[in-house]
Formats: structure tokens, C-alpha cells, sequence
């Protein structure tokens, strides 16, 4: 049994304690909006946080997770109002979306860092995440409206 | 009974030429949109009023467009509900959105079969969305005029709201709804004048952003049944192998492990989950027939293909004597071209769930090609077409590799199921997903060309070489005097006015399977045809925008972009040192685009593509903030396939396999992209694929004008461009 919590709420689950996060999150706990991409951390779409850090959860065995807290796109907020999500409607930056979670997982924890980031900042937090759409105009563009956001008292 | 509509008569749809679809009947043609023929939905509930098999209304007002076109990314969530919804006047707040089940009402009006490709998703469904909503509020209009007993001339309609003035009465559709059921559907209705549009060419939000920010949406992938396992096949390392014998004794003693099972495609490992089914098929001992391919080498394929371009090939196009010209030319100059085989390379990667039953299948999937899918799950299953339904989810991008007229990733699925015993999904790994073939094919391109002694164009003469897409599938009746028109799009027309010109296809016959990737053969061609009107514009000494404008006064729509994109660029104006800019303008899927890359070399030929302007004419269109982000996304897809993508093969095996050594081009590399839409009363073309193939020829020819190094390969090489030889192909 490994536990740990998971957006706030505590879990136990009992598998192979290699298994990376991602299919525990995926199959064990059904949150299957932290998506399989590359198993490999080049793409940047299994993006979760372990302890508020960007976590690629297809290579982070679920033994990683041991103690610690959780929080997957589900768990950003329950209801659309984390200012990047504000921000992704506004400017309407998914395509697909499949890639979306780990872009805003990502994006979060530049925010939490760099609350008024430039370009490169973004650029240099966001590389890991891959978009096959193209959405990387409009995800910059959305990243400096939530931070925006975030500083006229939008922040959570 | 068949209206043809005009838009029949449009040639060709990118891949699909549409006149010859016509012809392929898939399945019963029942559900073509004939005039105001609109079958009911099978789904309506009581209470619900569903005029049609595209709209229900719901006694809470609610407005659900059933849209039969797979969402992938272009929205199609978004706009076929704002053509619904312009001519329904309904409540935009109101409106939601459905995917349709497979059934043949849901066909595409052009190609007789649910699809979703060729860039004609909202064009082709304009017409029967603007009557499916027509028809509807018609019907809600006259249930309110005789509940008021009133003439329905005499009441208008806003927002979800029939309206008398008159006697200033409303009606909500909601209020309408029942009494709209026992309505007879018109016989003809009056569409709107399009200057009265009030949500057609807005900018209006995608109503699927929330669902694709909140991790709710359900792609393929995500589908969970009761019950359900999942398998990871082992497939063979080559194409065209066979499996001979393998042992899973390691496998069966994992735990999780519930059954390994031979299928047509090779072992699949049925488990608990992915990650033990991942397991148990990495633990296989398989031994391999490999099969003819075993030795298949892409260095020979380029030589074997640089060999078949020097022989005649097929006329695709002839336009005075491009042969005899040689002689008169003041100049001319050779040229060899070549693009590699390319996969497709979604984010998510293919997967689909099925649960079969002695009498019935369901299938989830993200697919292009329900119809097809249906008939090939069926034969496999061994059930009607009747009895197998798919569950159209989200599709984590597809490109057209969801578009496969053999069903692969479906077919094997139901194979697997067959064996299951239970509700089962099959996951590809990425490196399955790249390994498993249907790629963008490699071709060759070798041309000559010449200019007379003023420097203008005097011929120009093309051979190309490589596989069709369409050769073997249901899809070959397209081929015309052993032409795939998929082969040649894009260089086969040729818009410069040049007096001897000629384009010779010769198709390979190569065991790679093939398929259409976003953009299919303007992928390759309009590299292709866009650097080398550039040669021949250094050749003569004019300037590259000026020659193409000079050489483009017989094709507006073309001349049109070309000027928007070079004007909103600042072309001529100067720029730093060691930065240049480069254009291309190309015509795809009945839509003009041009772009005009601005490009800096450093000096250890590093490339950095600063800014990307594009223009635009996909004539009347609907939603221009979905166009802007298809655009964009067509300019990154393209600048992607440009910088770094390439698949090889050695010993039959591709050497790439996975996003290490088949990168994606990153936020950090992204442009800025500008776009900038015509606004006209063309017909309207497609906008998913156009964005594509001007991408990589405008940052190529910008390298040339900083550098005076040609590419002429892709991916790009600098170290080639730097020094190395153009012949040099490896």
C-alpha cells in the first residue's frame, strides 16, 4: 500500500510500487485528465505537481509519491476559476486539448514562481510540454493575461 | 432523387476528389441531404423537439446540434453549431454539442460516408446545417403563429424567442418545443440573406474549451467500461512480417497478466491495466518471419527513386514544350528535392476500446472514418454494420492517421476483443504509434528549369517520384490514367503563367504503408514548387515576391494573399545583418495562402525563425478566430516537419521512435505568427490542412536570401546549406 493525497483527498492503493504515477492517477484513481503522451518525459503531457513541483508523472515511479500531495488538472480548481483556466477560455487556446493539462500544470508552477513572467520565462517553463496543434501563440498569450489576473487579486 | 449540389462539381478536395465519390457508395445513400429532406434524429426523446437529425430542442430551451464531423482540434464543436444556430436565431448561450453515432444520415454531403478530412468540414456541412436550422425554426414559428392564430409571416425570431409585435407576444423554443413536434417539416425555407448574419464571421469562443481545460473532456484513451482490460500488441519490428513462434511463459507470471493471444497483427498481452500489459509485451519472446522488407534501406529507396526519375514518368500536366525549350533557354538549372517519410505523430496515440457482444459491438474511438471503421469492426466481428455503433470521443489530433481506410487501429481492436472474453482497449505506445506505419510517403523531385534573356520563366519541367496513398484501398477509384491525384496536388497546377511546363509522376511501389498527412501531397509539392520558382527568380535576377507577382496576374485569389502577406511583412524594407526574408504562396483544399518567414543564420548556421506572416482567402468563412489558430497551428505543424522530422529505415526497421529523436518544435522555437484573413464572398475552402505547406518553402527561401545556401532536403540541414552539397542526399 502506498498513500498519499491526491488533489486534497487522501488515497491508498495497492500496486506495483514501480508503476509510474501516471497510470495509478489514470486507472487506480480515474483522474484521467493528466493524459500518456511520449513514457518518456519529452512531452510534457502527464504534467502533475508533487508538492507544488512540475512532476513528468509517466517516469516518476508512483513509490515517488509516497506522503506527498498530489495535485492533477482536476484538482486546480473545481470549477474553471484558477486564472489560467480564466485565461484559457479568454483567449481560447486549446485545439485538440489533449496536450492542455500538462501545459496548464506547467503553467502553474511559473506561477506560483514568476508571477509576472516574460516571454522567456514562459518559453523557458512551457519547453517541456509539446503541442502538436500549435496552440504556443495563444498559450503565451494566455499566460501573461493570468498573470495579469493574478495581480489585480485574481490569485487563488 | 440525388440533388447534385454545385459544390459537387468543385474538382478535387485535397485527397478526395469529390465528383468521384459520388461513385463510392460505402453504404446506403439514405441520409443525403435533398433539399429539405432531413430525417429525423433516432435519438429524440419525448418532450424533445428534434426536427431534424441535427438539432433537438429541449423544453429547457436547450439547443443540441448533433454534429457528424470527428473533433480534432478545428473546431468543429464551435463552428457547425454557429451556421445551426445563425439561421435557427437561436439563444447562442443555449446552444451545446453532440457527435453524432454512425449512421448514414450523417454522411458527408460530398463523400457519402461519415469522414472528417480534406479540409471540408465546414464548407461541405454549410449548406445542411443553414437548412437543418431553417427547417427547424420554420416549424417553431408556425407552432406559435397558430397557437396565437396568427399568421407565421407575421412573427420573427431572436434569440430562442418567436416573437409577434403585434400583439407583443413571445414564445420561448423551449415553450415551442412540444407543440413544434406535431408540426409537418416544410417543403422549402427561406435562408437568411448573409448580410443579416449575426454569428457567422464572428470571432466567437470554442464552446469545447472548458471541457479541454479542466481535464473533462474524454478522448480515446480515457474511455473506462465495466470490466474493461487493456492489451499492448507486439507488432513486427518490419513491414510486411509475419510472426513464426514466440513464448509468453514470462509474461503469463505477472501478475495482472490475464491472457496473450496471437491476432493478425502479432501478440497481443490482455491485462489488468496498461502499464502490466506494457510489461508482459516487452517480456515476449517473439521470433519473426521479417518478410520481403527485411533488408529495406532508405538510402537505397532515394537511389532506386533517383534512378526512376531520370525514365519518363505519367503526364500530370502539359503546357507547351517544356523539352524543346531546354535549347532557347538563356539559363537553366537542375534541381533535386527530397522529403522524407513522416509520421503523424498525434498526441495521443492510437488506441480504441470495444465491447463485443454475441450480437452487437461498441466501439469508442477517436476516428476520421466512422463508416469505414463500422464495416471493417463488422466483417471482423462477424455482425451487420447495423450492429456495430462507435462512440466518436475527442480526438487527441488526428491529421488524417485516423482516417485509415483499412481500420488498422480499429480492426486489430475487435481482433483482440474477439479473444478477450471481455470489454477491452488497446493502447499503442508511442514508439508503437511511430512504428506502425501510415506515413506522409518520401518523395523525390528532380526538375529542370530556364529562363529566356530578360530573366523571365521560359519552362519548367518536373519529375516526381513516390507511393500513393489511394493504390490497394476503397479509395483508388480516384486514380486517374494511373495518377494519384493525392501524388501531385500542388504540383500538378502550378499557377505561374510559364509557357513550356511539365510535371511527370512515377508512382513506387514500396511496402511502407502510406496515408494522407494534414496537407497530403501539398505537404511535399509546395516546397517543393515554392523553392523552385525562387531558383528560377535568383536565376533571372528578379526579386522573388516581384516574379511571382509578375507570374500570377491570371490568378487573383493567388496574387491577392501573395500581396496582403508581402505587404503586412514589410517586404523590402531592411533588415539586421545575417536576417532575410523568404515567401511562398500556394493554393490547397480550395483555399489562397501566402507567408512570409523572417529568418536570422547565425554564423554556425543556427536557425531562427523570428516572425511568420500569413495570408489568408478561404473566402466566406465562419469563425475567424478558429481560422487565426488553425493558421498558426498549420505554420508550426509545418516549420516542425522543416526543422527536424524524419523517419529512416535500416534493415527494414524505422530508426526513430519517440518525440528524443523525432522532436516536435517547442514553445521556445515557436515564431510569432500573424494572420491576416480576406474578407469576400468566395466559395468557401478549407482551412484545417492550408496553413501547412507554405511553411517550410518560406523559411527555405528565407535562408537562401540570408545565406545564398539552397535547401533542398528536408529536414533541414544547415551544415548542407553551409557548405555541403545539394546532390549530397546521404
Amino acid at each position: 500500500m502506498i498513500s498519499f493525497s491526491v488533489n486534497k483527498r487522501p488515497v491508498k492503493v495497492d500496486v506495483d510500487p514501480s508503476t509510474p504515477l501516471l497510470w495509478v492517477l489514470r486507472e487506480n484513481l480515474e483522474l484521467t485528465g493528466t493524459k500518456y503522451g511520449c513514457g518518456m518525459a519529452q512531452c510534457g503531457a502527464c504534467t502533475v505537481h508533487i508538492n507544488g513541483q512540475a512532476v513528468r508523472s509517466c517516469v516518476a515511479p508512483v513509490s515517488r509519491a509516497a506522503g506527498k500531495e498530489i495535485t492533477t488538472i482536476e484538482g486546480l480548481s473545481p470549477d474553471l476559476s484558477h486564472p489560467l483556466q480564466r485565461a484559457w477560455l479568454e483567449i481560447d487556446v486549446p485545439q485538440c486539448g489533449y496536450c492542455q493539462s500538462g501545459q496548464i500544470m506547467s503553467a502553474a508552477v511559473l506561477l506560483n514562481e514568476i508571477p509576472n513572467p516574460t516571454d522567456d520565462d514562459i518559453d523557458q517553463a512551457l519547453t517541456g510540454n509539446i503541442c502538436r496543434c500549435g496552440t504556443y501563440p495563444r498559450i503565451r498569450r494566455a499566460v501573461h493575461r493570468a498573470a495579469e489576473m493574478m495581480a489585480k487579486g485574481g490569485a487563488r | 432523387m440525388i440533388a447534385e449540389r454545385q459544390a459537387h462539381d468543385r474538382s478535387v478536395v485535397g485527397a478526395l476528389p469529390r465528383r468521384d465519390f459520388l461513385k463510392l457508395s460505402v453504404a446506403a445513400s439514405g441520409g443525403l441531404l435533398i433539399g429539405l429532406y432531413l430525417p429525423a434524429s433516432k435519438a429524440a426523446a419525448a418532450a424533445t423537439f428534434a426536427p431534424n437529425a441535427f438539432v433537438r430542442i429541449g423544453t429547457d430551451d436547450s439547443v443540441t446540434v448533433i454534429v457528424n464531423h470527428s473533433e480534432m482540434g478545428q473546431g468543429v464543436f464551435t463552428a457547425l453549431l454557429m451556421i445551426l444556430a445563425e439561421e435557427l436565431d437561436a439563444d447562442w448561450t443555449k446552444v451545446r454539442f453532440e457527435p453524432a453515432p454512425v449512421d448514414p444520415v450523417y454522411n458527408h454531403p460530398v463523400f457519402h460516408m461519415q469522414i472528417t478530412g480534406g479540409s471540408t468540414s465546414t464548407w461541405s456541412s454549410f449548406d445542411q446545417f443553414r437548412n437543418a436550422g431553417a427547417a427547424a425554426r420554420a416549424m417553431l414559428v408556425t407552432a406559435a403563429a397558430q397557437r396565437w392564430n396568427v399568421d407565421a409571416a407575421s412573427c420573427r425570431t431572436e434569440k430562442s424567442i418567436v416573437i409577434h409585435s403585434a400583439s407583443n407576444r413571445r414564445l420561448s423554443y423551449g415553450q415551442l418545443a412540444e407543440s413544434a413536434t406535431k408540426i409537418t417539416p416544410p417543403q422549402q425555407v427561406a435562408l437568411k440573406d448573409p448580410k443579416d448574419f449575426k454569428l457567422i464571421g464572428t470571432p466567437l469562443k470554442r464552446l469545447d474549451t472548458p471541457e479541454k481545460t479542466n481535464g473533462k473532456g474524454i478522448f480515446g484513451i480515457d474511455v473506462k467500461l465495466p470490466g474493461m482490460l487493456t492489451a499492448v500488441v507486439a507488432r513486427p519490428p518490419v513491414f510486411g512480417g509475419k510472426l513464426k513462434s514466440f513464448n509468453a511463459d514470462k509474461t503469463k507470471a505477472m501478475p495482472g497478466v490475464r491472457k496473450v493471444v496471437e491476432v493478425p497483427s502479432g501478440v497481443a498481452v490482455i491485462a489488468d491495466g496498461f502499464w502490466t500489459a506494457k510489461r508482459g509485451r516487452d517480456a515476449l519472446q517473439i521470433e519473426w518471419d521479417e518478410g520481403p522488407m527485411a533488408d529495406f534501406d532508405s538510402k537505397a529507396q532515394r537511389e532506386q527513386y533517383a534512378a526512376m526519375a531520370k525514365q519518363p514518368g505519367l503526364v500530370a500536366r502539359k503546357e507547351g514544350d517544356a523539352g524543346s525549350a531546354i535549347s532557347s533557354a538563356a539559363k537553366k538549372i537542375e534541381a533535386v528535392y527530397a522529403v522524407p517519410y513522416l509520421s503523424h505523430a498525434m498526441m495521443e496515440p492510437l488506441n480504441c476500446a470495444v465491447d463485443l457482444r454475441a450480437d452487437h459491438c461498441e466501439i469508442w474511438t477517436g476516428t476520421q472514418l466512422q463508416t469505414i471503421d463500422r464495416m471493417n469492426a463488422a466483417a471482423i466481428a462477424g455482425l451487420k454494420p447495423e450492429q456495430v455503433q462507435i462512440h466518436t470521443t475527442l480526438l487527441g489530433g488526428g491529421f488524417g492517421r485516423r482516417a485509415n481506410p483499412v481500420s488498422d487501429f480499429v480492426s486489430e481492436a475487435v481482433h483482440v476483443a474477439k479473444a478477450a472474453g471481455a470489454p477491452v482497449r488497446v493502447i499503442w505506445t508511442r514508439e508503437d504509434d511511430m512504428h506502425g506505419g501510415y506515413y506522409r510517403p518520401m518523395f523525390y523531385h528532380s526538375l529542370v528549369g530556364g529562363v529566356d534573356a530578360d530573366g523571365n520563366p521560359l519552362f519548367w519541367s518536373h519529375h516526381l517520384v513516390g507511393q500513393s496513398i489511394v493504390a490497394g484501398t476503397p479509395f483508388e477509384m480516384i486514380i486517374k490514367d494511373g495518377i494519384d491525384p493525392t501524388s501531385v496536388e500542388g504540383a500538378d497546377d502550378v499557377p505561374y503563367a510559364i509557357p513550356n511546363l511539365s510535371v511527370e509522376y512515377h508512382p513506387a511501389k514500396i511496402g511502407v504503408p502510406v496515408l494522407w498527412w494534414r496537407s497530403v501531397g501539398h505537404s511535399h509539392n509546395a516546397f517543393v514548387k515554392e523553392s523552385f520558382i525562387d531558383e528560377l527568380a535568383a536565376l533571372g535576377g528578379k526579386d522573388p515576391f516581384e516574379l511571382r507577382r509578375k507570374l500570377l496576374t491570371k490568378s487573383p485569389r493567388n496574387l491577392g494573399v501573395l500581396e496582403l502577406a508581402a505587404e503586412k511583412a514589410g517586404w523590402g524594407k531592411p533588415l539586421p545583418a545575417r536576417r532575410a526574408r523568404g515567401i511562398a504562396v500556394h493554393a490547397s483544399f480550395e483555399s489562397y495562402t501566402a507567408q512570409v518567414a523572417e529568418v536570422s543564420v547565425d554564423s554556425d548556421g543556427k536557425v531562427r525563425v523570428h516572425r511568420v506572416v500569413c495570408a489568408v482567402d478561404c473566402g466566406r468563412y465562419v469563425n475567424p478566430g478558429i481560422i487565426e489558430a488553425q493558421m498558426q497551428g498549420g505554420v508550426i505543424f509545418g516549420l516542425t516537419a522543416a526543422f527536424y522530422n524524419e523517419l529512416t529505415f535500416e534493415k527494414g526497421r524505422i530508426q526513430q521512435s519517440n518525440f528524443h529523436d523525432y522532436p516536435m518544435l517547442r514553445i521556445n522555437e515557436t515564431p510569432e505568427i500573424e494572420v491576416h484573413i480576406v474578407k469576400n464572398n468566395e466559395k468557401s475552402g478549407g482551412i484545417g490542412e492550408p496553413g501547412v505547406p507554405c511553411a517550410a518553402p518560406a523559411v527555405t527561401n528565407a535562408i537562401f536570401a540570408a545565406t545564398g545556401k539552397r535547401i533542398h532536403r528536408l529536414p533541414i540541414r544547415m551544415n548542407e546549406a553551409v557548405g555541403g552539397s545539394k546532390e549530397d542526399l546521404k
